[in-house]
């Protein structure tokens, strides 16, 4: 059946803000899905409410909605441009839902809007427990044991008739990543684990199942189009048992333990779910488990469209899932569409595999200290990273030093000294355990005790076993023998990790071995195991016999990648990269990436002319840059990963593009940066260097408290904080950094209440080009990354943004800036303060360039090849009528016993956009789209710290002009009440009376909280009060200007329509 | 840590170390793409004079269990892999593919880059090979291959063949109970054993075929003396030309009783129908090889092992139609006579290892001889 000619103009949903289960693989298959369809000549319509994706790139789509992903919204967006067809399964879990939510409002059918990919039914069947357990009974397969509860009585009472045993499972209905989800080993943590799962299923409904904890996990990736053709793309086993996330789970790739037997059964299994589920086109992603005593086969779930693991399968096999489901979407069969890679075979076959594939989890709580950091069924991971072998110790070890955790082999960065704690280590599923196996086996323990205590298959716990026992061998032969360094190579083992157990250095480790011929060969993923020629040079490094794809003779440039998302650099940064590599290609350069994320565009073997599927480190990146012999690398777009290669590329004599690298170094080192700031006469907050807690304290006595202290050279704020007096520089000198003379920290003065400042500039070695001045919606203190701020600025005068911009061109042209640069500004008193320049990409590039509708990154990649601003057509500032303002989202609803307090350090995972005419209305386009909608009735409740207390009379005031009624502690109500506003006054939690306001807001009767908490160690007390409002979904605000702009938003929404424009009518000429 | 070495006819030469047993052995060198059923494999007696590489890099990682044999040995002349897994993790496992390999003679090499090895081979085609354990100089083992015969003209099926007829009483594997009791016998099949896989025995027999496998030199009236309801012709190794003698058998059977043939069988159904059959440059071999039904449109995923196909252009005149096509190069993958009962299929619908996608044609089997039995 070819393509479908009844359909001219498809709506396609993107997924929004990156959030902790849901992140940049939707911009993956998103973007896969808007080249495929606008490759059939489509009209395609886009709303994604997530600027920092390539997705959202004007070109990707005919008519680009950034736009909050609610029913209300899309249905503006459906109203507005009438598409025939809606394709919801490339959006994740949030793009089902809106299907789900659309389809049953009547608004799909109003329309005549068609439903593909999946239709309800089959994603209700899909999502629906009870409608899947009898899918599955029909068709003859097990499921665990389970039942929904609406509360703990009825959950106990239900495992009581199926004579059900502890533990259970807990999982809320609808929901993503787990959100939610638990496990409960006895009725106390039944009762609260319901609680817990109930105010996050917005069906109030929480599934109750028998634990098939330490049973082998399997998924499979299935394809089916509508002649039935169903193939399996990919099988992939997880290494840690059920009971852990799969998100969360090393996995790998293909199946590693089951026999064929056993393979195809599952096999069989997944062709007659999605045949029974009725998927008609598209991926379905399909878990198992597997009992490893005897085999026992139990459905999991299934999702009925594109998930992390399909990007994940798409990478580790080279079968572009998400593509090809957009095309059988709108017709074909597997049977008509070709393989990319082999040209001459068609699509409609399973991948083989010649390598092994393992993804390895990048966790974030070193940014939440307080958090539980045991693995469960919730995720918790923000990113992850995929590493190619040819055979599973390889592929680990390269996943392991791709994480950037400056961990070069499995090694605990503590290991206990008492075997009790280790085992405790192997038994406890955290981020860790992987590296306490191989602890476990250096100390004596046996496979079969680990086994035992972790319910990992011996499998894989003797491949770690071998790569353990190489240590001592490697550490024996030193670098002189030859045989042993090549094994090792062939392990995995990093030159650095080789350099620890010799005693040697990384550089004497790698002349080592390159002289005994010892070096890295390149082999491609080409989906059929070299069985027919591969086209596309899609490669990953192995130490083997033969190097199957020699550098092409063409000019080229390698661009290094930002490696696995974390918080502080996540899409953004990756965005960039594939516009470097975009511009390089439009320049007729060859475009060489390299990166180890695999939920990313950048990977996508389509975006770069080649792609290195390799760890960012130093050894990794020159294997290649020595063969390529580049015209220069691209570090600017990064982030932090490739900046730290720099000064040891230059050192190898690799050039790099763009910005000369002194500059990094004098944005970044204190006393040169202090020297660039005297010497163009821009003021900096008095502060300076300290090496050790007396040199802190001396500092902050001189300049005074508040003070601002952060380690040296961080990206995302890590470990930065605002301190008020000596004895909190204690603390966080105790335990946030270890200061020493070799790393040591800054303390600024910290600027109270004033204004921050965002800028993202270009700058081509003559000119510097403003992309966008941003002013923050928060004070000065928060994070940029967590701040909301707007463009262009909506309450500076003309003369300091004019003054913003020449000081930013001054920076530039002092620094030799080739390519983009960033500046944070903070203006106090009329004072305009640096606060700190980065001389590269910065997170908010994707967000200007969405705003004024120019590509940044492109640019500063063609002239970081010598061309000119100018001549690219963007010789001045462009101006823009509308206003953007972008919004960060958080993941504080995944980490109990977290304050949801902002501050210096980043925390947000992700961020969104709200585009409008109006500043209110673009503000409320932001709430909504951060998953906040605000309110236009009810109560708020208001509690506000002393120096806050006289600003909050406005906020009040206003919101009971708009009839809402107010409830304050007794401070604030005291306030409001003298004068003359009718608020009442409910009791803290700390008063001890009872209802206090958390009663309250648990009863649902809170509609709004504005709470500023009070500043350093007192704020404590009303982290029950935000952490209530996160699990209540009770949108809150932390900060006075937050509160002001919401209440503008409420003002708009209650004044009536908010309308919806596409980013191609805001950019249109005039 | 002592050596191996693979020597090509062509003269490359790969250095590895060994595994399974001590020694030398020669054959045509073919690479298999399944990334599960290496015992199957090893088994199948299709493979008999040849050196399998397998691209999938970590084999033996589940053991070898009693149960996945595809008959009664290993048949293949040695076995390359990249990492043979000496620690098998499996609740079926009983054994190692080591130990399996050295019980049986298996000679094999690992540690090479079998990735190259597989490159090589398809551009420049399947060719004679020699693992050595035992030989040092590689130049001299080169000498060696250059007299190792070609797969070509040789009758392979004498050396795999069953000695004695025999019956079959052992239905399809099931994850509870093993391997089933077939079901209740409805049909009389006579299948030639030219080397043939159990699997299709056990798909018979659950499907309530009541089974006699014979020798592949039993004559054609011996076997129309046994009034099956049915004929099956079996896998088996090699070039199926020189298999003269079966090509008659069936020649005076064809029309007399419902056939249906796989893999070799089908070859030799397509010559003694009066086609042609070719060797292929490298082969198909295996579990994930698109195969178009044109009878219905649909796409199967199929197991596939051989070298050598059928010509359908050399068909047509002789009433005989293609029913299935490689989705991958083109090649005939399935026939059907137009007017005569007689059908076979060049992949392995009864899988093992590889997809149940095709395991309806064993269903039309049945509906053949149904319908035959009825007419």
């Amino acid at each position: 059946m070819p393509r479908r000619t009844d359909l001219e103009k498809i709506l396609l949903i993107g997924s929004g803000p990156i959030v902790i289960g849901q992140a940049c693989e939707f911009d993956y298959s998103g973007t896969q899905a808007c080249k495929a369809l606008r490759e059939e000549g489509f009209q395609v319509v886009l709303v994604n409410s997530n600027p920092a994706t390539i997705m959202t790139d004007p070109e990707m789509a005919h008519r680009t909605y950034v736009e909050p992903l609610t029913p209300e919204f899309v249905a503006k967006v459906i109203a507005r441009e009438r598409p025939d067809a809606m394709l919801p399964t490339v959006g994740g879990q949030t793009g089902l839902n809106l299907a789900v939510a659309l389809s049953e409002d009547g608004t799909l059918e109003r329309y005549g809007v068609e439903l593909i990919g999946a239709t309800l039914p089959a994603i209700k069947t899909a999502e629906d427990r009870n409608l899947f357990g009898a899918a599955m009974a029909r068709i003859g397969l097990e499921m665990p044991l389970g039942f929904y509860a609406g509360g703990p009585a009825e959950a106990l009472e239900g495992m009581r008739q199926r004579r059900m045993q502890f533990p259970l499972i807990l999982r809320p209905s609808f929901t993503l990543g787990g959100t939610g989800g638990s496990i409960a080993y006895n009725p106390d943590e039944l009762e609260a684990a319901i609680k817990w799962g109930l105010q996050q299923s917005p069906m109030g409904q929480v599934l109750v199942e028998e634990s098939v904890i330490g049973w082998k996990e399997f998924e499979l990736e299935v394809m089916r189009d509508l002649k039935d053709n169903v193939v399996i793309v990919c099988s992939i086993e997880n290494v840690d048992p059920m009971g852990v996330h799969t998100g969360d789970s090393i996995t790998v790739a293909p199946a590693q333990t089951l026999t064929d037997k056993e393979y195809q059964l599952m096999r069989d299994a997944a062709l007659a779910i999605i045949r029974e589920i009725g998927v008609e086109t598209g991926g379905s992603n399909i878990q198992f488990a597997v009992n490893p005593r005897d085999g026992r086969m139990v459905v999991i779930e299934m999702n009925p469209r594109v998930s992390r693991s399909s990007a994940l399968a798409s990478k580790a096999t080279g079968f572009p899932i998400a593509k090809i489901a957009a095309k059988l979407a709108v017709g074909y069969t597997l049977d008509e569409l070709r393989n990319d890679i082999t040209r001459e075979t068609p699509a409609c076959f399973e991948p083989a595999i010649d390598y092994c594939v393992v993804k390895f989890p990048r966790w974030a709580f070193e940014k939440f200290p307080e958090a539980d950091q045991t693995l469960t069924t919730q995720m918790k991971s923000v990113g992850e990273v995929m590493a190619i072998g040819r055979t599973f110790k390889e592929a680990l070890q390269k996943a392991v030093r791709s994480l950037e955790q400056d961990r070069w082999g499995l090694t605990l960065d503590r290991p206990p000294a008492d075997l009790e704690t280790l085992r405790q280590k192997v038994r406890v599923p955290t981020p860790e355990r992987c590296f306490a196996i191989a602890e476990a086996y250096r100390q004596g323990l046996t496979t079969e005790e680990i086994a035992e205590l972790s319910a990992v298959d011996p499998w894989f716990l003797e491949n770690v076993r071998e790569i353990v026992e190489l240590e001592p061998r490697i550490r024996a032969a030193g670098l002189a023998d030859a045989r042993v360094l090549r094994r090792a190579k062939q392990m995995g083992f990093a030159d650095c990790r080789i350099a620890e157990l010799t005693g040697t250095t990384e550089p004497e480790v790698r002349a080592a071995r390159l002289a005994a011929g010892i070096r890295a060969t390149f082999k491609m993923v080409d989906t059929c195991a070299a069985e027919f020629v591969a086209y596309t040079p899609y490669l990953y490094s192995t130490y083997e016999d033969e190097d199957e794809a020699p550098p092409t003779p063409r000019p080229k440039v390698v661009i290094l990648g930002s490696g696995p998302n974390r918080i502080g650099q996540g899409i953004e940064f990756d965005y960039a990269c594939v516009h470097a590599a975009f511009a390089l290609k439009e320049i007729g350069v060859e475009a060489i990436m390299v990166n180890c994320n695999p939920e990313t565009v950048s990977t996508d073997y389509d975006t770069s002319d080649r792609l290195y599927f390799e760890p960012l480190t130093f050894e990794d990146v020159m294997n290649i840059v020595e063969r390529e012999r580049p015209r220069g690398v691209i570090v600017q777009f990064g982030g932090q990963t490739p900046l730290k290669l720099v000064v040891a590329l230059q050192a190898a004599g690799v050039p790099i593009l763009g910005t000369p690298s002194d500059a990094i170094d004098r944005a970044e080192d204190r006393r040169r940066f202090a020297q660039l700031l005297e010497g163009l006469h821009l003021a900096q907050a008095p502060g300076d260097t300290a090496r050790s807690f007396e040199e802190a304290a001396r500092i902050a006595t001189t300049i005074g408290y508040p003070v601002l202290v952060r380690p040296s050279y961080v990206l995302g704020g890590r470990a930065m904080q605002i301190v008020y007096d000596e004895e909190d520089l204690r603390g966080y000198m105790r335990e946030a950094v270890r200061v020493s003379p070799e790393h040591p920290i800054l303390v600024d003065k910290f600027l109270e209440d004033a204004i921050e400042i965002d800028v993202d500039a270009i700058a081509d070695g003559e000119r510097v080009v403003v992309g966008g001045v941003m002013e923050h919606v928060e004070k000065a203190g928060i994070h940029s990354g967590d701040s909301a701020c707007a463009l262009p600025p909506y309450s500076l005068g003309d003369d300091q943004i004019q003054r913003i911009m020449a000081q930013t061109r001054a920076l530039a042209r002092e620094l030799g800036v080739i390519g983009l640069l960033n500046i944070q500004f903070a203006i106090k008193n009329e004072t305009i303060f640096v606060l700190e320049v980065n001389p590269r990409a910065s997170r908010t590039v994707p967000f200007v360039s969405k705003a004024i509708g120019v590509p940044l990154a492109k640019l500063a990649t063609k002239v970081m090849l010598g061309a000119r601003l100018a001549d690219l057509g963007f010789g001045e500032e462009r101006e823009v009528s509308h206003i953007a303002i972008k919004e960060a989202v958080f993941p504080f609803v995944k980490f109990p016993g977290v304050d949801a307090v902002l501050g210096p350090e980043m925390k947000s995972t992700g961020e969104v956009m709200g585009i409008d005419r109006d500043f209110r209305k673009a503000y409320v386009k932001s709430q909504l789209s951060a998953h906040s909608p605000l309110p236009t009735s009810g109560t708020v409740f208001i509690s506000v710290k002393n120096r806050d207390k006289r600003a909050v009379l406005g906020i009040a005031k206003r919101l009971s002009e708009m009839g809402f009624s107010l409830v304050a502690t007794t401070g604030t109500a005291k306030l409001l009440s003298l004068q003359g506003m009718t608020v009442e006054t409910i009791h803290k939690v700390a008063e001890g009376y009872r209802p206090n306001i958390v009663d309250l807001m648990k009863r649902g009767e809170i509609a709004l909280v504005f709470n500023t908490p009070e500043d350093g160690r007192a704020r404590k007390d009303s982290s029950v009060i935000r952490r209530t409002a996160i699990t209540q979904s009770i949108p809150y605000y932390t900060t006075v200007d937050g509160a002001q702009a919401a209440i503008g938003g409420i003002e708009a929404l209650l004044k009536g329509e908010i309308s919806v424009q596409s980013l191609q009518e805001y950019h249109a000429a005039p | 840590m002592t050596q191996a070495l693979l020597a090509l006819a062509d003269g490359r030469v790969f250095r590895g170390e060994p595994c399974g047993a001590t020694g030398e052995a020669p054959g045509e060198v073919v690479f298999n793409t399944a990334m599960t059923g290496y015992q199957e494999i090893m088994t199948d007696p299709s493979y008999r004079g040849q050196l399998v590489c397998m691209t999938y890099p970590l084999i033996g990682n589940y053991g070898i269990n009693p149960e996945d044999m595809e008959s009664s040995r290993p048949w293949l002349s040695g076995f390359i892999v990249k990492e043979a897994c000496p620690y098998p993790s499996s609740w079926r496992g009983r054994t190692s593919l080591d130990a399996y390999m050295k019980e049986h003679g298996i000679v094999g090499i690992q540690g090479i880059d079998t990735r190259a090895l597989t490159r090589h081979l398809r551009d420049q085609g399947a060719q004679a090979g020699i693992i050595s354990s035992v030989e040092g100089d590689a130049a001299r083992l080169v000498e060696r291959v250059r007299a190792v015969p070609s797969l070509v003209g040789r009758d392979l099926v004498r050396e795999v063949t069953a000695e004695a007829a025999y019956g079959w009483a052992e239905g399809t594997w099931d994850l509870r109970r093993g391997y089933t009791e077939p079901a209740a016998a409805r049909f009389r099949v006579v299948a030639f054993d030219a080397g043939i896989k159990r699997n299709i025995l056990r798909r018979l027999a659950s499907l309530g075929c009541a089974l006699q496998v014979l020798p592949a030199g039993t004559p054609a009236e011996a076997i129309l003396e046994m009034k099956p309801h049915g004929i099956f012709l079996s896998n088996g190794p090699g070039d199926p030309e020189p298999v003269e003698y079966l090509i008659r058998t069936v020649r005076a059977l064809a029309g007399r009783v419902p056939i249906f043939g796989i893999c070799l069988g089908h070859q030799i159904l397509g010559l003694a129908l009066g086609g042609t059959t070719y060797k292929l440059k490298f082969g198909h071999h295996g579990a994930n090889h698109p195969v178009k039904n044109l009878l219905t449109g649909g796409v199967e995923i199929t197991s596939q092992n051989h070298g050598f196909a059928v010509d359908p252009g050399s068909l047509e005149r002789v009433g005989v139609e293609p029913t299935h096509v490689s989705l991958n190069d083109g090649t005939c993958e399935g026939m059907r006579h137009r007017e005569l009962p007689v059908f076979s299929v060049q992949y392995h619908p009864e899988a093992s290892p590889g997809p149940h996608d095709a395991d309806y044609l064993f269903q039309a089997f049945i509906a053949l001889m149904e319908g035959e039995k009825g007419g």
